[in-house]
């Protein structure tokens, strides 16, 4: 589907769409050769690559894709990445269920999503093959284990002869390296068993791609060190078989070619590349710090939050207490119990945890003190997918309670995005004393990305003053008397003498806090509670609309992670020569005081979500907006080019343009817009 | 008891914690701003009277229900203590006896039903400082929240649970609670309850609880000695008290509280003591051929047979055999401490890893967001 004019069009580089560019000597370009044992090598310049790797769960394919992004990053690319595997730690050894992936886009200018698809394809078995040839496009790159073809392995996923050598692969860019045997012989000497040598073919692996992409090296032989410090003799091994895949991709005639792909140009400044679950552990953190006040973080393994859990408690030195709790309701529970005593108290979890969250979150709504509540979204309903992302707990986050029982809501839209989304997310639960739910997600807690480091001093101050004096005409405590700006109620931690006070779920009388069933006492707290809430808008910037043209009739409206795809999306209309205003919320609970303004200035606003509607039935309700809802729930991110595909076809049917896109859905886009 | 840091006091309004100190708060107090705000009033009162932790609230308990005087001894020993009133919280679950916070003047949260040993481990956990009661009922502790009770236990968190027992859901008005005996007839179970009962002391000691004692609410100087032991425990302690619902389970424990029948079934536990009971002492307690306890009659065994009550044993099967010769009827129903021994308590060794860790490699949070795999793009 190559695009015609004014269409997206394919990019330059001497790069034909759809291929990542053929094993081939031959080809063109800044190919200049290199040459160990007289082989003529070529170097290709490319400005963006996607690499996905798959193998069976125990095949090391996450840590192999982490290591190969931090080399990438280091570099100096722009880049994304998108972990894929399945909730079973161990499924059966090379069959379907158990095949685990790794997806890193990396580019020399700045891309947003991690690839619609792959240009080069690893599989490390039959199973990785099957699982992930369907997302390669023809004439993609396919590298294969050739070693873990054997009968019994194709059997296992119904392969009735083996596609390596039957012909059924011309379609792609075929070349089968024996990974696994290469790397036993490399470790021949290193006293190592045959089954132990064998679990070194992912840094073997990794080697080979690293020479391929012109990877630095250095940071993964330092970190193989420092991860099995204690361990020597596996330390040397894994370095040993990194070393041998690169010196064989240097040396081999199956590849004649190797790639580079520039450093993309980013504004000066220190970076690290970091993940979702990271940035938000350290958004804690530095909320802990900023505020003066202890963190307590109660919670619940549960996936895909659990990394938040595991982060937090090596930071014991921040005064940062983590409690795994017997269950999600005792995690809420304690981190409650934590901020009635004066700390930060913080619960992180996925759906079904907020689930069993709902009753305490209401008690947090009640006594009105700073809680925050981390829901990184998966699949859902129930179980669902455990491992998978989705955007389906929007509505559990706003109405998931008994009762009226509002409480703000936050989303991060990027990995990096975690960090400052928690901060803000303490300021209001600090400031307004009231639970906050941080709606993260899936694809941002494991995905990452560069990360600007940000300079400490300059993060939000988020102190926050205790009650240390009564407050009543009379000398006396009242701990429901509000602060007439913020509707706050006052903060008194226990230890401080003179404001002994009780609270608890049931209603409140208006400033003493004592036990009230009166009617008109409980309307007014109930519609206090609310205007807390709703005051919080005053506090939020103005809404950004993405609008470069500023021309735009349609309007694009999006919360969360889709963020990515939906820039990488817009980008690609706007280089069509259309015009899309793009709008990406971060406040979801209060909306922004000035959103229903902007969104009436579109003749058509689209809301795509990885659910089935839910911010569109928010804003329809609360706006009276006509939105046009697009959703998906693949427990997979959107892909730019299906997105740009459902935006063209809404301005189009707008505005009555009839100039064709280059989706890009059977292609790896290469398109001159970056992704 | 409250550790406050004198360094944080000189300052009126040092409730807002000094951005400016190092990074990485002196865990040895709680945090800079938790300590300036609970110094800022200057000295603890802790000579305290019993109308001192009396508040305005009108209580509204049924009259004549067991929870007054439960009220009234907490009341009256708790000033012994020479804890000031601003140091004590207490945290209570759902339930008639839940509503006990609202009538001591002390910091208190009345919280949702069952989550109170939670609620309480999180600030016990974060405030060593405190000291943090729960008060719960049967259906409470035992039911909606058995969880939280028995891994609050196992934890030794530094709690004082009291846990009114009067065998009934009261406050939903008469349903048959976890602790009732079986073939109760209640609203729910119109044919007779066919749920085996718990029995809570039992539970607890099965959850290795390190403070288990067992009390009636009417017998205020038995109740005050189980509380005090309690209360100075350092861990979590359970007090088992057995309270009677006048309106819907009344004279459930008058087997026991009969002055002509409950010598007869009462096994008083004092440290130290032989277990010999009943009136003229006629009944005592001596070891079965299972490794378990029997009750005997005194002038059938030898008296070197008769056990001598061991409250500190480690080893939990002595106390937990005691918690087992009590019947659903409640025929010998053995009353005091049934074991207190030492552990670690979690928070100070949650406080200790904390201290260890910022002992070990300051925190630096630019160290920490920079991580060691950072670049610099001029």
């Amino acid at each position: 589907m190559t695009g015609t004019n004014p269409g997206i069009s394919p990019a330059a580089n001497g790069v034909a769409p759809g291929m990542h560019p053929a094993v081939d000597p031959a080809i063109d370009a800044a190919a200049h050769s290199s040459a160990p044992g007289g082989l003529v090598k070529s170097v290709v310049e490319l400005d963006r690559v996607v690499i996905r790797l798959a193998g069976d769960s125990g095949d090391g394919m996450q840590l192999t894709g982490g290591r190969f992004t931090s080399e990438t990053a280091s570099f100096g690319n722009d880049l994304s990445t998108l972990p894929n595997f399945p909730a079973e730690i161990r499924a059966p050894t090379g069959t379907l269920p158990g095949v685990s992936s790794f997806q890193l886009h990396f580019a020399d200018h700045d891309i947003m999503t991690p690839g619609d698809a792959p240009d080069v394809l690893v599989v490390m078995n039959p199973a990785a093959l099957k699982a992930n040839l369907m997302d390669l496009p023809g004439g993609g790159l396919l590298i294969a284990d050739s070693d873990e073809f054997t009968p019994r392995n194709l059997a296992k996923v119904g392969y009735a002869s083996n596609p390596l050598e039957d012909g059924s692969l011309e379609k792609w860019q075929l070349v089968s390296v024996p990974l696994t045997s290469m790397t036993t012989d490399a470790l021949a000497d290193s006293g190592l068993g045959k089954k132990e040598a064998e679990r070194s073919k992912n840094m073997f692996t990794l080697g080979l791609l690293s020479w391929m992409y012109h990877r630095p090296t250095e940071g993964t032989i330092r970190f193989l060190e420092r991860q099995f410090r204690r361990k020597p003799q596996i330390a040397a091994a894994n370095i040993a078989a990194f070393r041998a895949g690169f010196n064989y991709g240097e040396t081999t005639e199956a590849f004649a070619v190797s790639y580079e792909v520039k450093p993309a140009p980013m504004a000066p400044g220190k970076y690290r590349h970091i993940s979702g679950n990271q940035a938000l552990s350290y958004g804690l953190v530095a909320a802990g710090q900023r505020s003066g006040l202890p963190v307590f973080l109660g919670a619940y393994p549960i996936t895909p939050a659990s990394d938040i859990l595991h982060e937090l408690s090596k930071h014991k030195a921040f005064g940062v207490r983590t409690f795994q709790a017997e269950d999600e309701i005792a995690g809420i529970g304690a981190a409650l119990g934590a901020s009635f005593g004066g700390a930060l108290g913080v619960t992180t979890t996925s759906g079904p945890g907020v689930a069993l969250k709902a009753e305490t979150i209401g008690l947090a709504v009640m006594t009105e003190l700073p809680l925050l509540i981390v829901d990184v979204q998966r699949g859902g309903p129930s179980t669902g997918l455990p491992t998978k992302t989705e955007q389906s707990d929007l509505l559990q986050a706003l109405y998931g309670r008994n009762g009226e029982a509002p409480v703000p809501v936050i989303a991060p839209r990027s990995p990096g995005d975690c960090f400052d989304a928690t901060l803000e997310a303490a300021r209001i639960a600090l400031t307004y004393r009231t639970p906050v739910i941080l709606l993260s997600d899936g694809y941002l807690a494991n995905g990452a990305e560069p990360w600007s480091i940000p300079a400490t001093d300059e993060l939000p101050d988020l102190r926050t003053e205790f009650a240390t004096e009564p407050n009543g005409p009379d000398g006396e405590f009242l701990p429901y008397l509000r602060d007439p700006e913020t509707l706050a109620r006052p903060w008194a931690v226990p230890g401080t003498a003179g404001l002994q006070h009780r609270i608890g779920g049931l209603e409140k009388a208006d400033k003493t806090g004592n036990i009230s069933y009166d009617p008109e006492n409980h309307d007014f707290m109930t519609r206090t509670r609310q205007a807390k809430v709703d005051g919080i808008a005053a506090s939020i910037p103005a809404t950004e609309v993405d609008d470069p043209d500023g021309d735009a009739r349609v309007a694009v409206i999006g919360w969360g992670s889709t963020y990515g795809p939906i820039g990488a999306a817009c980008r690609r209309i706007r280089a069509s020569g259309r015009s899309i205003a793009q709008v990406h919320l971060r406040h979801l609970n209060p909306l922004p005081a000035d959103l229903g303004e902007i969104l009436a200035r579109y003749d058509r606003v689209v809301c795509p979500e990885m659910n089935l509607g839910q911010l569109a039935m928010v804003l329809r309700a609360k706006y009276l907006v006509d939105v046009h809802s697009h959703t998906q729930v693949r427990g997979l991110p959107f892909r730019a080019a299906e997105l740009a595909a459902v935006f063209q076809d809404v301005i189009d049917g707008t505005t009555g343009t009839v100039a064709t896109l280059d989706t890009g859905s059977d292609t790896p886009a290469q398109t001159g817009a970056a992704l | 008891m409250t550790a406050i840091d004198s360094s944080n006091t000189e300052s009126t309004n040092a409730h807002v914690h000094d951005l400016g100190m190092p990074a990485g708060p002196d865990i040895t107090t709680i945090s800079g701003a938790i300590d300036a705000s609970i110094a800022a009033n200057g000295e603890k009162q802790t000579a305290l009277k019993a109308k001192d932790l009396k508040t305005d609230q009108e209580v509204r308990w049924c009259p004549g229900c067991g929870d007054y005087v439960i009220l009234n001894a907490v009341q009256s020993f708790l000033p012994s203590l020479g804890i000031a009133r601003e140091d004590m919280v207490i945290v209570s679950g759902i339930g008639c006896s839940s509503r006990f916070p609202y009538y001591m003047n002390t910091y208190g949260m009345h919280s949702i039903h069952g989550r109170a040993p939670a609620i309480a481990t999180g600030l016990a956990a974060s405030r060593p400082d405190l000291s943090v009661w729960v008060v719960t009922g049967d259906g409470d502790a035992l039911s909606i929240g058995g969880n939280h009770l028995i891994h609050t236990l196992r934890r030794n968190v530094n709690l004082t649970i009291l846990l009114f027992n009067n065998r009934i859901y009261g406050l939903t008005k008469g349903q048959y609670s976890p602790t009732s005996e079986v073939g109760k007839v209640t609203k729910s179970t119109p044919m007779g309850s066919i749920d085996a009962p718990f029995n809570p002391v039992s539970l607890a000691l099965g959850a290795d609880a390190t403070f288990v004692g067992r009390a009636m609410d009417s017998d205020r100087k038995g109740l005050t000695d189980v509380l005090r032991q309690a209360a100075e425990h350092q861990g979590t302690s359970l007090v088992e008290i057995y309270q009677n619902c006048n309106i819907f389970n009344d004279g459930a424990f008058e087997l026991l509280k009969d002055p002509n029948t409950g010598p007869m079934w009462t096994i008083p536990l004092v440290h130290g003591e032989p277990l010999v009971f009943g009136p003229g002492g006629a009944s005592c307690v001596v070891r079965d051929d299972f490794g378990g306890l029997r009750i005997a009659e005194s002038n059938q065994v030898d008296a070197s047979q008769i056990v001598v009550h061991d409250a500190h044993r480690d080893d939990p099967s002595y106390a937990f055999a005691l918690s087992r010769l009590s019947t659903q009827d409640l025929r010998y129903s053995p009353m005091g401490v049934f074991r207190s021994v030492v552990k670690p308590t979690y928070d100070r060794m949650m406080a200790d890893q904390l201290e260890d860790a910022a002992a070990q490699e300051p925190a630096d949070l630019d160290a920490l967001l920079a991580g060691s795999d950072s670049w610099t793009v001029q």
